[in-house]
């Protein structure tokens, strides 16, 4: 199937949405999504931030669609034409959605742990204004330990529902979900029911902001001041291939590996991220490679590769 | 020639009054004495004092809020936006019944300030999202010791009898959020 997205052209099986067909052609500039997690089935669809334009639906109907549509959600037509970038109403959209998402949030960045890999405020930074007119009270929960391991901010909470997937997905037993309804609703564990399943770290990874923490690496250090390293050791739960968070010789925190969208493709057991955090455990390959438009890059720990002779 | 301003030595010989040499020596020294006559550049310190400059870059103060709770909470800005990697610190986490002292949950429970690698740009203070961070119109005092000039955060804070004033700092056309 052809489909045009900002411009060019390129051929998709049936079956991919805007959003994947978009990201074949660049990461970068595809539309940002908040919810939507490639490898946590049925995800998407919730924060639309991911929002595009179709200017022609297919080959037969030319004509535009008559809303934005979400890209992670709808799938593509032969002949479509689709304006991601190029379009001011999407952009514009954007903006508004940036502004929805903030509504509650309690922008406590200089104390939030995810400050400097959050992908709320990446968005923020990138699409939103810098001001709002929102002037109501903002809505407040205490801070709330799920499982030994996890921390909940649910302040910080955007209701993307992907830590629902992971636990509906990667663990055997469900014991977290959202509660409550619209405005009210939060995620929490029935009768405070501790996440106690191997995999149920990996909510830290794919939580788009700060709301799920790791307590073990509370407020030990800013991201931006730890050397992300690749690193693996032997594992029967998981793959074992993680990046660990290195500040000295100390491991300060293990998180599975992501790709260059951001998601994670081989989710990584409890037993890796939270019992091994001496280094002896791991076996290092070498420094994790880190956008240089990120902050975590000002800690200049990538080896500079001098001009080779030839 | 780049700038013109090269000049061709040309080895005439003196005239006589120029070998005499003494016009010379006394247009000197008139310039001297002149000198005596003229306003001091210098001022006796330590009796006397200069005036600072109101937005003087000096010694570091923390501050603290209205209720006299420390400001700080360790997010890091100053340290990754200094030039000179001079700030260093440990954040750790406000237990209840501390509320007085911190403002928020976590705060620098260690905060250093390296003043022989400080460059005084005062780039930590406009990184600052808390406005706990001020440089001030102050020195940073002399010692033969490099251990003085490793400042804690006990030396650099502000106490609540004490209090440094920064208000002419925030003068500058306001480029902080009002938070």
């Amino acid at each position: 199937m052809k489909v045009t997205i900002d411009g060019i052209e390129l051929d998709v099986p049936s079956g991919t949405t805007i959003l994947e067909a978009a990201r074949q052609i660049d990461t970068k500039s595809a539309p940002p999504a908040m919810c939507y997690y490639s490898t946590l089935k049925d995800s998407g669809g919730k924060c639309r931030t991911c929002l595009v334009k179709i200017t022609q639906s297919s080959a037969q109907n030319t004509r535009p669609s008559m809303r934005l549509v979400p890209a992670c959600r709808t799938l593509v037509e032969d002949g479509m034409v689709v304006q991601n970038n190029l379009s001011e109403e999407v952009l514009e959209a954007r903006k508004g959605i940036v502004e929805l998402l903030l509504i509650n949030h309690p922008l406590d960045c200089p104390i939030c742990d995810q400050a400097g890999e959050c992908d709320l405020q990446n968005l923020a930074f990138e699409h939103g204004a810098s001001g709002t007119d929102y002037k109501e009270e903002r809505r407040r929960f205490p801070v709330q330990d799920i499982g030994p391991d996890i921390k909940l901010h649910m302040n910080r909470c955007i209701l993307c529902f992907r830590c629902v997937y992971v636990a509906d997905q990667l663990t055997p037993h469900r014991c977290h979900g959202v509660l409550n309804r619209g405005d009210a609703s939060e995620i929490g564990t029935y009768i405070a029911k501790a996440v106690d399943s191997d995999f149920s770290g990996n909510m830290i990874d794919v939580c788009p902001v700060g709301a799920l923490t790791d307590k073990t690496f509370r407020f030990k250090s800013r991201v931006w001041f730890a050397r992300p390293m690749n690193a693996h050791r032997e594992c029967t739960a998981c793959c074992g291939k993680t990046v660990v968070w290195l500040k000295g010789d100390e491991v300060l925190r293990v998180t599975a590996r992501k790709d260059d969208v951001g998601e994670v493709k081989d989710f990584i057991c409890n037993g890796c991220r939270f019992q091994h955090k001496k280094l002896e455990d791991w076996v290092i390959e070498g420094p994790m490679h880190v956008d240089r438009h990120s902050v975590i890059s000002q800690n200049h720990y990538e080896q500079l590769q001098g001009p080779q002779d030839a | 020639m780049l700038t013109n301003r090269s000049k061709v030595v040309v080895n005439k010989t003196l005239t006589f009054s120029e070998s005499l040499y003494f016009p010379a020596i006394f247009r000197g020294l008139m310039i001297t004495m002149s000198h005596l006559f003229k306003r001091k550049v210098t001022v006796r310190y330590p009796e006397q004092t200069r005036v600072f400059s109101p937005v003087y870059r000096g010694l570091h103060v923390l501050k603290r809020d209205e209720k006299g709770a420390e400001r700080c909470t360790a997010c890091g800005l100053c340290a990754v936006a200094c030039p000179a990697e001079a700030i260093t610190m440990v954040a750790a986490e406000r237990e209840p019944g501390q509320e007085a002292l911190f403002r928020e949950e976590k705060y620098a429970a260690q905060y250093e300030i390296n003043m022989l690698r400080c460059i005084f740009c005062g780039l930590c203070e406009e990184a600052c999202p808390k406005e706990a961070i001020y440089l001030t119109p102050r020195l940073v005092p002399s010692s033969f010791k490099r251990e003085d000039f490793f400042w804690k955060k006990e030396r650099l804070l502000e106490t609540v009898e004490n209090r440094v004033d920064v208000s002419r700092r925030l003068m500058r056309p306001a480029q902080k959020g009002a938070a």
